[in-house]
């Protein structure tokens, strides 16, 4: 297809800027300076500014005295790309593919896109109006090249729409200057008198190269399409995307598993270094026969996990149609996020717990309540019993240690022990009674103590002695004393519910 | 011929039930959960696994009862190496007592969310998932809709359903059977001193195309122990 560029100036794009912010400046002659060796150095003015001979170059001082009422403001270094980014985000609109051209300028890739706007003509208009309303004195040209496009948009005063295959009819006239070449260049060329690009254009490449270095063909070849000039999006359009090309046509479910697993570990790979996760995936499947089938898959929550999202793939295999045989899969993640790196890992399969219908459960769950909220614990060394468990990080993650059983232990633990008060008869004896929430058990039977001490090396406190013990209506507890009997204010605590 | 029209009623009883969605399972499907006389006031005599069951808590024992008593039917249904969702708001059960009830504590998925309607929804979802072996679910009340909709989802999934509610607020539900857990002071064992093993007083209130009633159980050895049933069917009807 032929491409088609649009470039768009900004000849006063700081000036401009200020003057939206500023509105009551509008009438004011404004320069924007920086300093450079000690001078002030103006780096932008605006259109009254340039009126009155003030140019960007000039220094300050000279420019007051051409200029009474000169509004002097301080630049801002990297104002111009970030304006341009900003702007280039608004033109993202109108095609996917927008670079940012500094100093001052925008390329657009429109191939394909003007028709959506009734043509190039409507379509720059658009483009330009919607600017200039904003307050940007833009000026926009369209062409075949990058090149063509940028001469004409800045020196261009036919037309700002060059026809396929016209641009070195459209930049002859112009001035050396709209070839983007570097300032000596510039000077030597206007030393020769070379005051035109069609006076040097037919000469040959060698002499050229010679006098005026590579630089000059490279931007003549550039703008007249004899060589492709690359920009960077600034949105990459679908930037994770991974190719598998096949040596033999691919035609058997087998195979298909085999290259999505591989185009899935690839992609997955990149996924994770960027800390993002797949919402939706699409696996083209280009066949021989010259038609593609593609199937999609989408999660709940980003996943950058190649089993998970196999599975959701492997559900889908059976609707691709191999016919003669596929011969490139091409893999695309439209929609990702970022997300939380660690626990990820809990998507993945494995044998015990470990079903894809549960993966794809908690993958449902997680998405809609969050991951927070789901929990799967372990054993660990520890008697006491708040760290006696720790959280599991993944599903497959199996126990370090073997669960006790030598110990009974409460049904139900409360998430912080609560105060109680109790009635003991003999130290180092079960109490006889307790009152908790206001309500007064008995004690009938009790196993105990159960001595837990702190570990010291983790915190600080008093040890506890638990109590197994069951009140007269057969409800079962987990009763703690903190510290030694003898202690003055020794404290009760209850702790659980035994079933 | 009294005996023929009690056969064929009886018979049309069951279809109702298989027309409702009601699938008893055979003895062979449902394995055995050592119930002794309690799976025999079930329809067929087994325990109806793939459905609702409804347990009544009034305060922490109770649940902490009924929470051992179904890790003691878990282990059973566990024990193919299934995983299973416990859902509620707040964690209090503690994994590692699972483990006297033959449950693997790590194989118990926990859920605690904010709001109760999130519970419901998550237990519908876990329910239609028929990868996992059981799904508790903790609410304060569920109403006939809510529960209609649990049943449902097993209905498809074969999934055990486990909902511990509050006692108040009793309405009808779509739930198989309704239990109510409650500790008993418990035995020694062999005379000594201290605790023996849990014993609870286990009331089926009410169970679809079953008889209700009232046993004393005891976990022991990791296995139910039924101990002769002291029967108060009247009370039982009128309290479900």
């Amino acid at each position: 297809m032929q491409k088609r560029f649009m470039c768009i100036w900004f000849r006063h794009l700081l000036t401009d800027w200020v003057t939206i912010r500023k509105p009551d400046l509008k009438d004011t002659a404004l320069v924007i300076a920086a300093p450079e060796r000690g001078r002030m150095i103006i780096t932008a003015a605006n259109q009254l500014a340039e009126q009155q001979g003030i140019y960007k170059g000039t220094t300050v001082a000279d420019a007051r005295a051409a200029s009474s009422g000169l509004e002097v403001l301080d630049d801002e270094p990297g104002k111009a790309a970030k304006l341009l980014r900003l702007l280039g985000l608004r033109c993202i609109r109108y095609t996917p593919i927008v670079a940012i051209d500094l100093p001052d300028g925008l390329i657009l890739d429109i191939s394909g896109c003007a028709h959506l706007w009734g043509g190039e003509r409507e379509y720059l208009k658009e483009i330009i109006l919607k600017l200039r309303a904003k307050g940007f004195d833009a000026r926009g040209a369209i062409a075949d090249t990058i090149g063509a496009a940028w001469a004409v948009a800045r020196f261009g005063k036919v037309s700002p729409i060059i026809a396929a295959g016209m641009q070195a009819a459209a930049i002859t006239a112009l001035s050396p200057e709209a070839l983007r070449l570097e300032a000596d260049v510039l000077e030597r060329l206007k030393k020769l008198g070379f005051r035109t690009i069609g006076s040097f254009m037919s000469m040959p490449g060698s002499v050229l190269r010679r006098r005026f270095g590579n630089g000059i063909l490279v931007r003549l070849r550039q703008a007249l399409d004899f060589e492709k000039e690359v920009i960077t999006p600034l949105i990459p359009p679908v930037p994770y995307q991974e190719r598998l090309p096949c040596m033999e046509p691919i035609k058997t479910a087998t195979g298909i598993e085999v290259a999505i697993q591989q185009l899935l570990e690839q992609l997955c790979t990149r996924l994770q270094s960027e800390g993002m996760g797949v919402r939706k995936a699409v696996l083209k499947c280009y066949r021989v026969d010259g038609k593609m089938v593609q199937v999609g898959i989408s999660t709940n929550r980003g996943s950058h996990s190649v089993s998970h999202l196999f599975k959701l793939f492997n559900l889908q295999i059976d609707k691709i149609e191999p016919a003669l045989g596929i011969e490139l899969f091409i893999l695309e993640a439209p929609k990702v996020e970022e997300i939380d790196p660690v626990p990820e890992q809990l998507w993945a399969n494995q044998p015990g717990l470990e079903d894809t219908t549960l993966a794809e459960l908690l993958d449902k769950l997680a998405g809609k309540v969050g991951l927070n909220t789901i929990s799967r614990y372990l054993p660990v060394e520890h008697y006491w019993p708040e760290r006696s468990v720790k959280q599991a990080i993944s599903l497959q993650e199996q126990p370090p240690t073997s669960w006790r059983t030598d110990r009974q232990r409460p049904v139900r633990l409360l998430s912080r022990p609560e105060k109680v008060e109790v009635m003991a008869l003999i130290p180092d004896y079960p109490p006889k009674i307790f009152v908790y929430r206001g309500k007064r058990h008995t004690i009938q039977r009790a196993d105990g103590p159960e001595r837990i001490e702190r570990e010291w090396w983790l915190d600080q406190g008093d040890h506890r002695d638990y109590y197994t013990v069951e009140d007269t209506d057969g409800c079962r507890y987990w009763l703690f004393r903190s510290g030694h009997y003898d202690n003055e204010g020794v404290e009760w605590f209850i702790h659980g519910f035994f079933a | 011929m009294p005996d023929t029209r009690k056969d064929i009623i009886s018979q049309l009883q069951k279809d109702i039930l298989l027309w409702e969605g009601f699938r008893p399972p055979t003895a062979d499907e449902g394995g055995t959960f050592g119930l002794g006389p309690i799976e025999a006031a079930f329809p067929n005599g087994v325990f109806p696994t793939g459905n609702i069951h409804e347990f009544l808590t009034e305060d922490i024992s109770q649940a902490a009862a009924s929470g051992g008593f179904i890790a003691g039917l878990l282990s059973v249904l566990m024990r193919n190496g299934g995983a299973c969702l416990w859902i509620g708001m707040a964690q209090t059960v503690f994994p590692p007592a699972l483990k006297a009830f033959g449950v693997q504590p790590h194989r118990v998925i926990f859920i605690n969310l904010m709001h109760e309607h999130d519970v419901l929804w998550a237990m519908e979802e876990a329910l239609k998932c028929s990868g996992l072996a059981a799904v508790i679910g903790e609410v304060r009340a569920i109403d006939f809709k809510q529960s209609r909709r649990l049943q449902l989802a097993v209905e498809q999934s074969r999934v055990t359903g486990f909902i511990l509610r509050d006692a108040g607020q009793l309405g009808n539900t779509a739930c198989t059977a309704r239990w109510r857990v409650t500790s008993l002071p418990s035995e020694p064992v062999d005379d000594l001193p201290g605790l023996g093993h849990p014993r609870w007083q286990v009331d089926l209130l009410r169970v679809r195309n079953g008889k209700p009633g009232s046993w004393v159980m005891e976990w022991a050895n990791e296995q139910f122990i039924t101990h002769p049933a002291i029967q108060h069917h009247e009370t039982l009807t009128q309290a479900g």
